[in-house]
């Protein structure tokens, strides 16, 4: 069992991710990926709250309709990051401004649902828990690495701080204007999905 | 383990065992024709009473904990938003709040927040901080001895709101120091407004003739008087000509305050 826990924890992170093999959560992956920074804080609050969600519709799972299961699962998340983002305005205010873009963006990712639909309605709260920690790091890693492309060679930073330094500039380099636009996540995303494939060549299809 | 009961469609007889039989013994229909009953005790969880049921009890319980939180935590949030006010108003005049308690340094640099009419006049010394875009408010502050005036400003960007406060010199003209932010503008591009390196190129910059607002944020790389004029943020077009219209709209309320 101790195994079985440890492949749900660390396959999302590496061979089943849910963004390069499940294709979850692009659309979020698009959007907050301009910078590392909000990259790094959409991928803790996305982890945060699969974990917790998972864990409450795994222990609703035996009562849920069948019919209307996906709207209950819409209502738990939505009513669980509605509560989260009214706390944190009202303890730790310069957390929520700086979240509060990410606020519907969280709700309506495909991770959410699709780990509540798949796993968590069959399965334990704490394997579940497990689940959900492993698919929201896995998501995390994936935009930190889009988040740290698209900032070194769009903006020539890295969390807010130059690190190219100016005599590139002065050599005649331009920062990548088209790093900041949103189709080039999906071109990193692309390559990221690429390299993961040519190196696991149980992904491919036949 | 229990074993299951399955009922043949066809004529009703009712199975025991682990698995269908392959074929009725009654009527001869194929396993294929078997369903499972299910023995559970308690509810059906998929009766049309039980989902109506559900689904009631569920939202109604959800709107209970929301309208909770809610009411719980307004004065925390709006004693929070008022704070995060004060510091946006020290942020336009250069003080950085995390220094210290944004309430205490707000007393000490802001001396009126008073209200004015579009002829200039002023008709309330103070309580302009609780006033929205309906009344023309102006801050008064003393820094190192020097009077300022901060002036609110409210618009519109790409997504949302975008709103600031623009801190003036005494001579009611040259920008001292800005403090713009958005609701929901693109990161890495509109949302660029924020950083203080875009609200640092209004520094001394001039607010108007005399008749009408000259200061302007124009494309990058447009600049061509530079006394009005701050370089756009490249990408996020939108949200700079918004900052541009709201310095315009709002600044423009303020022309027969500002030539007085």
């Amino acid at each position: 069992m101790a195994k079985k826990n440890k492949e749900t924890f660390l396959n999302p992170i590496g061979i089943n991710n849910p963004v390069t093999v499940q294709v979850l959560g692009i659309c979020s992956a698009l959007a907050v990926t301009a910078k590392l920074e909000p990259a790094i804080v959409m991928g803790i609050s996305v982890t945060i709250i699969v974990a917790f969600a998972n864990v409450i519709i795994s222990l609703m799972r035996n009562t849920i309709p069948n019919r209307i299961r996906i709207i209950v699962q819409l209502v738990v998340v939505a009513a669980l990051v509605t509560v989260v983002s009214e706390v944190l305005k009202a303890f730790a205010y310069d957390v929520s401004v700086q979240l509060s873009v990410y606020v519907g963006l969280i709700i309506t990712n495909c991770i959410l649902m699709g780990r509540l639909e798949a796993f968590a309605m069959q399965n334990g709260p704490w394997e579940s828990f497990l689940d959900g920690v492993g698919n929201g790091l896995g998501y995390a890693k994936i935009l930190v690495i889009v988040g740290f492309v698209r900032e070194l060679l769009g903006s020539g930073t890295l969390l807010g701080f130059k690190v190219l330094p100016q005599c590139f500039y002065e050599a005649g380099y331009l920062n990548n204007g088209l790093m900041l636009m949103p189709p080039m996540a999906l071109i990193i995303l692309a390559c990221i999905i690429w390299v993961q494939r040519s190196r696991n060549k149980d992904l491919q299809e036949k | 383990m229990a074993t299951k009961k399955f009922r043949c469609k066809v004529c009703g007889y009712v199975h025991e065992g682990d698995k269908a039989p392959d074929v009725c013994p009654v009527c001869g229909a194929p396993a294929s024709e078997f369903e499972e009953i299910s023995d559970k005790k308690g509810f059906d969880t998929n009766s049309n009473n039980y989902t109506l049921i559900y689904a009631t009890v569920l939202v109604i319980i959800v709107a209970l904990v929301l309208a909770l939180t809610s009411s719980l935590l307004k004065s925390f949030q709006e004693e929070n938003v008022r704070l995060d006010k004060k510091k946006q108003i020290l942020s336009s005049l250069k003080i950085d709040a995390k220094a210290g308690d944004p309430a205490t340094l707000y007393e000490q640099y802001i001396k009126n927040d008073m209200i004015i009419d579009a002829e200039g006049n002023v008709i309330a010394e103070n309580g302009g901080f609780d006033k929205g875009s309906e009344a023309l408010v102006v801050y008064v502050a003393e820094v190192d001895g020097q009077t300022k005036y901060v002036i609110p400003v409210y618009g519109a960007g790409l997504w949302g709101a975008i709103w600031g406060y623009v801190s003036l010199n005494d001579d009611k003209n040259t920008v001292y120091g800005t403090y713009f932010s958005h609701a929901s503008e693109t990161p890495g591009l509109g949302a660029e407004i924020a950083t203080s390196d875009f609200q640092q190129k209004f520094e001394s910059k001039k607010v108007s003739d005399g008749n009408e607002v000259k200061l302007s944020v124009v494309k990058n790389g447009k600049v061509q008087n530079p006394e009005y004029e701050v370089d756009g943020i490249s990408g996020g077009t939108i949200t700079s000509t918004g900052v541009s219209n709201m310095l315009h709209g709002v600044l423009g309320q303020y022309t027969k305050f500002l030539n007085k």
